[in-house]
């Protein structure tokens, strides 16, 4: 049966949508948008809080799952609940799980295992080379086929050059994008923290901007010699960022994303050596917080993805440079946004839905990012003014690593809805309830 | 040896708190701020000047027939070393059994760490039975905030990464105001593997509080970043941080660092940065050599240095002991109740 969301405000920049509409979704997909939509004889209606904004999914296209191989951390169904309970309708997962996702049994996996949550979509990113070693190209076509969208080596990035752009040229056939996370690992043995003031007075081994730079530029370089596109994994440093600019201007098909906590934190709050802001890579220093915002406010940065990374607290209760790199960051990415880059002033609600959706549909090539009629009813519904506090022991995903707990923020989620069905439906807002009525 | 000039205290602590005579006699409780003892940013110009107040009267304690004081009785420290340490360790364990602490020793080796136990486990299992104190000493930087966030008791740094050494620089500047008086204005030079000292951490921030002018010196491969925000001076030339030093401080230089392409040889470290006669004929004469050990003879200081006039180095050892029997004393809360 058809159902009516009325009276909330649509924001679906692809379509130049951004005005008060009623969407109807049927048999899952986005049936109409009008501004009286009357919904047809036999539509339910929904009508949905005050303030209540209709997007297009979001899309986190840096998560990673965890599952097979490190279910304490985190699982494919925790993870997607997690996701959901975030505002995002599908994320993409990296390949680090034990195995490694280099071959078509570990993605059909995930992707059963998926399918039985039946809350996010999964979208799997296979490994670009043989066990993330570097040295031989994984079955590209082969994880193409089972169902990879994308292709990675994330933390272990490939150094080698040569390697680099055969993967490029090779990935290309099958119109999949390689991500790299961008790390020179010579420049970074043993480094815990940004290689800054603060390190050296917390006698912190350097994670030099430099070595992200580099392998930035490289990268850059490499897309432009092969014409593949690449995109870079959670940008941090301003250096890298000029890169990726200078790139787009001559007409490289670069494209890259940031986090949240990257555009947030700085090495500063590294004083009390907690385990919750080590990630990789680090916190940088104020200059490039201010030039990733300026990034996020000019276009030259496409998307935010969270690098969700659940570790247990075990894991994380470690001396600093033996703990775990990463924080989780599916259920606070959208409420940190609202409250740090849209009400702050740096970006309207309307980019950052392209930051968040458009912009990783498009580079992924997955559905979403619109709400075209015909499109999956894939919706995130958000209350821009909603009070949030962060309360990491309430999360659905298995880790608590947040470098937010307790931050108050205005902005949050209020449902969810994967292909016409509410998967998420935050209770504590005055009347969201009715939308659970979507199945 | 030189002799010792007269110790001159020039403090603003207050004046109840300024001459304890001995532990037992000081009439106004005194204690430090923080729980802990991770850094020496963690305390003010006037609670490092009481710690080195209360040392000198520790001193005491040392010149007598029976070296003993009840301060610590009944209370139990735990020294948990994780490195290998002979003068930090044993200069505790003598600070401790002088105030009548009842001391234990834990060492990574012996215990349970190494069958893969994590700190945090160490560390609880150790709290559950009730230790006053805990003495650390850690290969991570920031391990005691950790174990400090874990216990109820107190957490004394000894030495925690490249992170801080306290007591170590508070001793040196026990050393040095006993042979300068005071430690404002003079010009101290601290030289040798900057980048990978705890001991030049905790130093430059005790220093630059009392208002001493610190310049640093060594390769430039062994230099902190943004030095000049510490309010230090860097310098690559060994005759420029000689030139009007009150104080020469040398750093090990660990032999593994070569590896690292810090620098190409110990002959060439010698050669440009090491502590020789002739180096230090341009010297002050009242200047003051001081080395946290162990040394590496031949490699950041000369021999005849080392063991030269200048020289203060077992001093500073003594003074150890002194500095660690005040901390255990005032992070106990001073006088007993």
């Amino acid at each position: 049966m058809a159902t009516l969301l009325r009276g909330g405000r649509v924001v679906d920049p692809l379509n130049g949508i951004d005005r008060p509409a009623d969407v109807l979704i049927d048999a899952g997909t986005v049936a109409q948008i009008d501004g009286a939509a009357p919904g047809g004889p036999g539509a339910a209606i929904i009508d949905l809080p005050a303030g209540a904004v209709v997007c297009p999914g979001f899309i986190d296209m840096h998560t990673h799952l965890r599952e097979p191989g490190q279910e304490h951390k985190e699982t494919v169904a925790s993870g997607v609940a997690a996701a959901v309970a975030g505002g995002f309708t599908a994320v993409a997962c990296m390949p680090n799980t034990r195995p490694v996702n280099d071959n078509a049994g570990v993605t059909r996996l995930i992707l059963a295992r998926a399918s039985a949550a039946r809350m996010a979509r999964v979208y799997p990113i296979g490994a670009v080379t043989q066990g993330q070693a570097g040295e031989r190209l994984a079955e590209i076509g082969e994880l193409r086929m089972a169902g990879c969208v994308a292709l990675s080596d994330d933390g272990k990035p490939v150094a080698n050059a040569l390697v680099m752009r055969r993967a490029l040229e090779y990935a290309a056939m099958f119109d999949m994008t390689v991500i790299d996370h961008c790390e020179d690992a010579a420049l970074t043995v043993g480094g815990v923290a940004h290689d800054g003031y603060q390190a050296a007075v917390l006698g912190l081994r350097g994670l030099p901007s430099a070595a992200e730079e580099i392998a930035v530029q490289r990268d850059v370089t490499l897309s432009e010699l092969t014409g593949s596109p690449v995109h870079i994994a959670h940008l941090s440093t301003r250096g890298a960022l000029r890169s990726v600019r200078a790139g787009k201007e001559r007409g490289v098909r670069v494209t890259c994303e940031v986090t949240p906590h990257h555009l947030t934190l700085t090495d500063d709050q590294l004083a009390g050596y907690d385990t919750n802001y080590k990630m990789n890579p680090p916190l940088r220093e104020p200059a490039d917080v201010a030039a990733l915002l300026e990034g996020v406010r000019d276009g030259s940065i496409d998307c935010i993805a969270t690098d969700h990374a659940p570790h247990h607290y075990d894991e994380k209760q470690a001396e600093f440079d033996q703990a775990p790199f990463g924080v989780v960051g599916l259920e606070t990415a959208v409420s940190v946004c609202l409250d740090r880059l849209v009400h702050a002033g740096h970006v309207t609600l309307s980019r950052l839905v392209e930051l968040l959706s458009v912009h990783p549909a498009r580079i992924l090539g997955v559905p979403g990012g619109s709400l075209a009629v015909g499109a999956p009813a894939d919706i995130t519904v958000l209350s821009p003014d909603l009070p949030v506090t962060v309360a990491a022991e309430s999360f659905r995903s298995l880790g608590r690593n947040t470098p937010f707990d307790g931050w108050s923020v205005r902005g949050g989620v209020i449902a969810t809805i994967v292909g016409g069905r509410a998967v998420y439906v935050n209770e504590a807002v005055a009347g969201a309830a009715p939308i659970a009525g979507l199945r | 040896m030189p002799s010792i000039a007269d110790p001159v205290r020039r403090t603003s602590v207050p004046a109840t708190v300024r001459s304890p005579a001995a532990p037992g006699v000081v009439e106004t409780p005194v204690r430090l701020h923080a729980k802990d003892l991770l850094s020496i940013g963690d305390l003010s110009a006037e609670e490092i000047l009481l710690i080195l107040d209360t040392a000198e009267a520790m001193k005491e304690v040392g010149t007598r027939p029976i070296k003993k004081v009840p301060a610590l009785r009944g209370k139990t420290v735990v020294n948990l070393f994780f490195e290998a340490s002979t003068r930090t360790r044993m200069s505790f364990e003598v600070a401790e059994k002088r105030l009548s602490a009842d001391t234990i020793n834990i060492s990574a080796t012996g215990s349970s760490v190494a069958k893969g136990e994590t700190l945090a486990d160490t560390v609880l299992n150790l709290e559950a039975m009730a230790p006053d104190m805990i003495v650390l000493r850690h290969a991570s930087a920031g391990a005691g905030h950790l174990v400090a966030r874990l216990c109820r008791a107190r957490v004394i740094n000894a030495g925690d990464g490249m992170h801080e050494h306290p007591t170590q620089a508070m001793l040196d500047a026990l050393t040095i105001r006993e042979h300068k008086g005071t430690i404002a204005g003079l010009k101290v030079s601290i030289i040798g593997d900057l980048l990978h000292s705890r001991v030049l951490r905790s130093n430059v921030l005790l220093l630059r509080a009392l208002g001493a002018d610190v310049c640093a010196c060594g390769p430039a491969t062994m230099m902190l970043p943004d030095m000049t925000r510490l309010g230090v001076r860097a310098t690559t030339s060994v005759d420029e941080a000689v030139d009007g030093a009150d104080v020469i401080m040398l750093l090990r230089i660990q032999l593994e660092r070569m590896g690292g392409c810090f620098f190409p040889s110990l002959r060439e470290y010698f050669r440009l940065f090491g502590m020789t006669p002739e180096r230090m004929r341009r010297a002050k004469p009242d200047t003051i050599v001081m080395h946290p050990g162990p040394m590496n003879r031949g490699v950041e200081i000369a021999s005849e240095v080392a063991d030269g006039p200048y020289s203060v180095i077992l001093e500073q050892v003594a003074n150890g002991v002194a500095v660690r029997m005040a901390v255990l004393y005032l992070l106990a809360g001073g006088p007993q109740s």
